[in-house]
């Protein structure tokens, strides 16, 4: 390897002075002063999100509003921290998605255990529990830091994501009925 | 005798008018340096790209339509709830301290300054009389030199008196180095007398003469290497950065105050600003025309307004120069204890003289 010996030139009389260095020192800091603070006035002011930021974990709807979660209870089993608690039931026999299999009668998530892992939104096989870009969760006691059902669908909002799976498992069912006759 | 102590002070009218003009001038001292705070915190924010304290606020002030937003905004509420905070602090004495030094250093450190204030003149009234609280003194610089330098002594037994190691260092430090200082201060200022004082003055010492003689040039302009060595040096007496060894938080964990908390933190706080408050004006004083307009132009306006413009003049000095205190802060890195040692002894103190004894011949080969 190449050695570059480097000439260290003895200071001038004005550097060994220390003067035009701190004069310098005081324009840089003037021109930082007279520039617009970077800082954000938080409350009042919120950052940008990026898309794909995971945030507080969420349910959502397909675009027909039916709720995706089936209550397979994948994140209750593989949450590390066991923040979720779900609660499965029945799908009304007179309800038209009652095709589906089942849905939550509770889904309790309490974001005081949550660590944000996101390992629920992987094991979710119905992509029904999202990480989303809500990030800041306060409350003033325990029970308000859990989300339950209502507040996790109202977080969530819709997927645009038209698979409609169930739809068409019950329409090839239907049609093996129809051949089977 | 005693019926006629109390008859002075108590009856007698000029003491109650004496008393009064000494709080003025105490509450005028007290706001500037707690505003001071506020512009170090505010100038620190923006040198910083932040915004500074603009949250503080108060239901009669918010209650203002468009002002009481900008002054919130402005931080200009946030002093008063400093102040109340150190009140209201509980006031902790640790067990292992000195009590009876412990209690009175922090008024040791703030007494001097507002003693040192009686002689600082403000202005000059239409009638030639002098706004300051003691019109007649002809020892100003003097009298303010040998009192404010007493202010060390507040860090001294502070750090002593704490019985701990960080601020006895810190105390070590403070008052080797305004022994350091004071020389080459002593010396900066004295070629500046040489120059404005005649032989057979009477008043020679006193900063009244000192602001008359600059009606026409300001001394910064005949005497800028005096000039730079004093305000070098009051930056190491006001310990401010990049002097500030007493303090210097990142290695003496706050120096001599480091055990003090709530009111009495608070008093050396003050002391601190004070310090500089009392640093700027002598410097404004002698070397930037006091209370004059201009280079070239002493006063504008005639009667009670002149009075006022001057007045306003040396307040925006003052306040310029206070500026420059918390600029330089953000600005300059601290000094290592022996590079203070260094620049105090072998580089300032040479040049002080040297600077002293350039002038001498000068005016003696002038005659």
């Amino acid at each position: 390897m190449a050695i570059k010996i480097v000439e260290r030139r003895p200071l001038s009389f004005l550097e060994k002075t220390y003067l035009p260095q701190i004069i310098a020192g005081l324009k840089v800091t003037w021109d930082n002063l007279v520039k617009p603070p970077v800082t954000l006035q938080y409350p009042e002011e919120r950052p940008v999100i990026p898309n794909g930021y995971r945030g507080v974990p969420t349910l959502v709807r397909d675009p027909q509003g039916r709720e995706k979660c089936v209550s397979c209870q994948l994140c209750e089993f593989v949450c590390p921290p066991k923040a979720i608690r779900i609660t499965p039931g029945e799908i009304l026999e007179t309800a038209d998605n009652n095709h589906v299999e089942k849905a939550p009668k509770e889904f309790d998530i309490d974001m005081l255990r949550c660590i944000y892992c996101g390992l629920c939104q992987e094991v979710c096989p119905e992509e029904a529990i999202w990480l989303q870009g809500q990030y800041s969760m306060t409350g003033m006691t325990r029970e308000e830091m859990v989300n339950n059902k209502d507040k996790l669908y109202e977080l969530g909002g819709t997927l645009p994501d038209s698979h409609y799976k169930w739809d068409k498992k019950k329409a090839e069912a239907e049609r093996q009925q129809n051949e089977q006759h | 005798m005693i019926e006629q102590i109390l008859n002075d002070l108590i009856l007698s009218p000029a003491w109650y008018y004496t008393a009064a003009r000494g709080l003025t001038v105490i509450v005028i001292l007290m706001s500037i340096a707690a505003y001071s705070v506020l512009l170090e915190r505010k100038a620190s924010a923006w040198i910083q790209g932040r915004v500074g304290p603009n949250r503080t606020n108060h239901p009669l002030i918010a209650w203002i339509p468009f002002f009481g937003n900008v002054l919130m905004r402005g931080g200009f509420i946030q002093p008063a709830a400093d102040g109340l905070k150190f009140l209201f602090k509980e006031d902790a004495l640790p067990g292992h301290v000195r009590k009876t030094f412990y209690v009175l250093a922090p008024c040791l450190a703030l007494a001097p300054v507002l003693i040192s204030l009686v002689m600082l003149p403000f202005g000059e009234l239409p009638n030639g009389k002098i706004i300051t609280l003691c019109p007649g003194a002809d020892i100003g610089v003097l009298f303010m030199f040998a009192i404010s330098s007493l202010g060390v002594y507040g860090i001294a037994l502070a750090g002593w008196a704490a019985n701990s190691k960080y601020p006895f260092l810190g105390a070590i430090r403070g008052s080797a180095q305004l022994i350091s200082y004071e020389l080459a201060m002593g010396l900066s200022v004295l070629t500046v007398f040489l120059a404005t004082a005649t032989p057979d003055q009477n008043n020679a010492l006193s900063l009244v003469s000192m602001v008359k003689a600059q009606t026409g040039a300001w001394n910064i302009l005949y005497h800028p290497v005096a000039a730079l060595i004093f305000l070098i040096c009051i930056f190491a007496e006001a310990n401010r950065h990049p002097f500030d060894m007493p303090e210097s938080e990142t290695d003496l964990v706050g120096g001599f105050h480091t055990e003090y908390g709530a009111f009495k933190f608070g008093l050396f706080f003050v002391a601190e600003y004070s310090h500089m408050i009392i640093g700027s004006s002598l410097f404004i004083l002698m070397f930037l025309g006091g209370w004059h307009v201009l280079p070239w132009l002493p006063n504008v306006g005639t009667g009670i307004f002149a009075t006022l413009i001057g007045l306003g003049s040396f307040f925006f000095k003052l306040a310029a120069f206070l500026f420059f205190f918390v600029w330089v802060r953000w600005t300059v890195p601290r000094f290592r204890y022996d590079q203070v040692m260094r620049i105090g002894w072998r580089v300032l103190l040479p040049i002080a003289v040297v600077n002293l004894l350039v002038y001498f011949i000068w005016y003696a080969l002038q005659g």
